[in-house]
């Protein structure tokens, strides 16, 4: 009869454990993100054409130049593009090399997104079946990666870029060997 | 009240505006030439996750990313590469969460193990228990 009433205790104990556990779990805010697998990875070769007039395209090659720099995953019907310009803008002002990758976008949509929210870019590829980002494990825009002289990811950002983002990247941007 | 409604539609409008203007991908929408190579394309595309629609897969999903990634499947499969081939290809970028197919690796393993373990030692009591039952028994019948 004891047995019975300490191995219903224990019942209670583990029903209680568990609910907690759901409880705890329930409560924590759930990371959405997707993080790439190919950070300390050597992006894979592609060559997209230019996304507008006055700036080149983005080759593999461009980003295995010697020179670390970002790539930035934007769109122009992209929302959050639209918020984290000035903070792109920051970023070049302080030295930062950055170059864009434009997703699904047609060269005039381009054209006026820059016009409006500023180009910080030295070159823009346009991916137009998402076919870079895919290969370099990114899963939204805006997304902006860390890639050093060899072409080789270091770091990921993902979403828009903030005021407080900034200085981070500038460090792993310096890590990286700019 | 008036800062919920703006958030509401704020949460509402985002799906609407990031609708990208350029056509889907070839491979997006249309299938393989091949009947064979389409039902394999197919089966590998339910069993991968759409990073935008989370609990999707990319066969259900009409995010422009999930046909970009079926126009992905379509033209490995059509240019040699083996289904397996492709989910790798995947989990190399994005890691296990991409694929809907379980994997026994190193965090994944007591998975697959434990359920034996537990029957193995279902089995054990049992077996104790019908020995311990059976002796009195014959004890008595004997």
């Amino acid at each position: 009869m004891k047995r019975l009433r300490i191995f219903l205790w224990g019942l209670v104990g583990v029903a209680m454990f568990l609910f907690g556990l759901f409880a705890y779990q329930l409560t924590q805010p759930k990371d959405e993100f997707v993080e790439s697998a190919m950070i300390g990875e050597k992006i894979p070769p592609f060559d997209l054409r230019a996304a507008v007039e006055d700036r080149p395209g983005l080759a593999s090659a461009d980003l295995a130049n010697g020179q670390a720099k970002l790539v930035n995953i934007f769109a122009s019907w992209c929302v959050p593009c639209r918020a984290e310009a000035p903070h792109l803008e920051t970023l070049r002002e302080s030295g930062a090399e950055i170059v864009g990758v434009a997703i699904r976008d047609r060269p005039e949509d381009v054209a006026r997104f820059l016009a409006v929210y500023g180009n910080p870019f030295t070159r823009i590829g346009a991916d137009d079946i998402s076919e870079v980002q895919l290969s370099i494990g990114s899963s939204g825009v805006p997304e902006t990666f860390v890639v050093d002289g060899n072409g080789v990811i270091t770091y990921q950002h993902i979403g828009d870029i903030r005021a407080d983002d900034v200085p981070v990247i500038l460090e792993k941007l310096r890590e990286a060997g700019a | 009240m008036k800062h919920l409604i703006a958030l509401l539609a704020l949460a509402l409008s985002t799906p609407l505006a990031a609708q990208d203007s350029l056509p889907p991908a070839p491979y997006a929408y249309n299938q393989l030439e091949d009947p064979a190579l389409e039902e394999q394309a197919r089966e590998l595309m339910l069993t991968l996750r759409c990073l935008k629609c989370q609990s999707q897969s990319i066969a259900d999903s009409d995010a422009p990313m999930a046909g970009d990634m079926r126009h992905q499947v379509r033209t490995r499969l059509a240019a040699g590469e083996t289904p397996d081939q492709i989910r790798l290809w995947l989990i190399e970028r994005y890691g296990d969460y991409v694929s809907y197919e379980p994997r026994v690796t190193a965090s994944t393993w007591p998975l697959f193990v434990i359920p034996f373990v537990l029957l193995l030692i279902a089995g054990l009591i049992i077996r104790g228990r019908l020995v311990a039952r059976g002796k009195p028994e014959g004890g008595a019948a004997g």
